[in-house]
């Protein structure tokens, strides 16, 4: 078996990295959020920007500022995607009583079709 | 409604239910990365605010107050989904205040250093979904006192 070469090794302790950092700051935002009540002002950290902070963290270290910048505007897109996704969940799981994962996977095209329409119209 | 900090759902929560958040946190993070060196930053900024985290986090909620009703002899299945759908309107206000956060990280990075734009970015989420929420709390008020 062949050792891995030194851009393997990068790439690897690079992905490790973003896990890492990614699933730490997600996890302390989730429980900053949970500490508060009531629910709808915890419900507000459900939209923090914590994989935001850790990926564009990232990316302005490795790839630089202009490639960071442009993901911020695309993230423009997804967030109103996360918006109207959000309140279809809430919509779905009052009006129709389904369960929290039900509802919550079954609105996912509505992000998919928010955030691709508005970059494909606005932003590409 | 005054805001307050309770530990009472950090106590409920399980160690595999902080394990099932930082796994999907750190993949999210994971895939968003892989995305955007594949298909290049404006496809992978998309998925900076994809809903990646939410359907587990409602699930806990709804479970959580299903769990604290049936502890006080009540079944709890009503209040457990209309929390997660109250959870969920939360999150529609703060992802305003994500589209904020953007539009300032557009705005800042590329002029300044990096803690300074993401921190004022951060800061302006703050500022947008707290007055967003405040806003809806005292309109919910005057409608109720009317």
């Amino acid at each position: 078996m062949s050792r891995p070469n030194k851009r393997e090794v990068g790439a690897l302790s690079d992905a490790l990295a973003r896990f890492l950092i990614g699933g730490i700051v997600v996890s302390a935002f989730a429980i900053f959020g949970g500490l508060f009540k009531p629910v709808s002002f915890a419900g507000l950290f459900g939209a923090a920007p914590s994989v935001a902070l850790a990926t564009l963290a990232l990316a302005i270290s490795k790839q630089g500022k202009a490639f960071a910048a442009t993901e911020c505007r695309s993230m423009m897109a997804g967030a109103a995607g996360l918006c109207l996704y959000s309140i279809l969940v809430s919509q779905i799981l009052s009006r129709f009583r389904l369960s929290a994962l039900m509802g919550t996977l079954s609105a996912l095209p509505l992000w998919f079709l928010t955030a691709f329409g508005l970059w494909r119209i606005f932003l590409r | 409604m005054t805001i307050k900090a309770d530990t009472s759902g950090l106590k409920q929560t399980k160690w595999h239910e902080y394990a099932l958040r930082f796994i999907a946190g750190g993949a999210t993070t994971l895939i968003a990365g892989q995305i955007a060196k594949k298909w290049g930053p404006g496809i992978g900024g998309l998925f900076l605010a994809f809903p990646a985290i939410f359907p587990a986090s409602a699930t806990l909620i709804e479970k959580h107050e299903r769990q604290r009703k049936q502890k006080k002899g009540l079944h709890g299945e009503e209040r457990g989904t209309d929390a997660a759908a109250i959870d969920a309107v939360g999150t529609a206000m703060g992802s305003v205040g994500l589209i904020g956060f953007a539009g300032v990280c557009w705005l800042l990075v590329p002029r300044y250093a990096a803690p300074l734009a993401l921190g004022g970015a951060a800061f302006a989420w703050l500022v947008v979904s707290f007055t967003i929420w405040a806003i809806r709390q005292w309109r919910r008020r005057f409608t109720l006192s009317r």
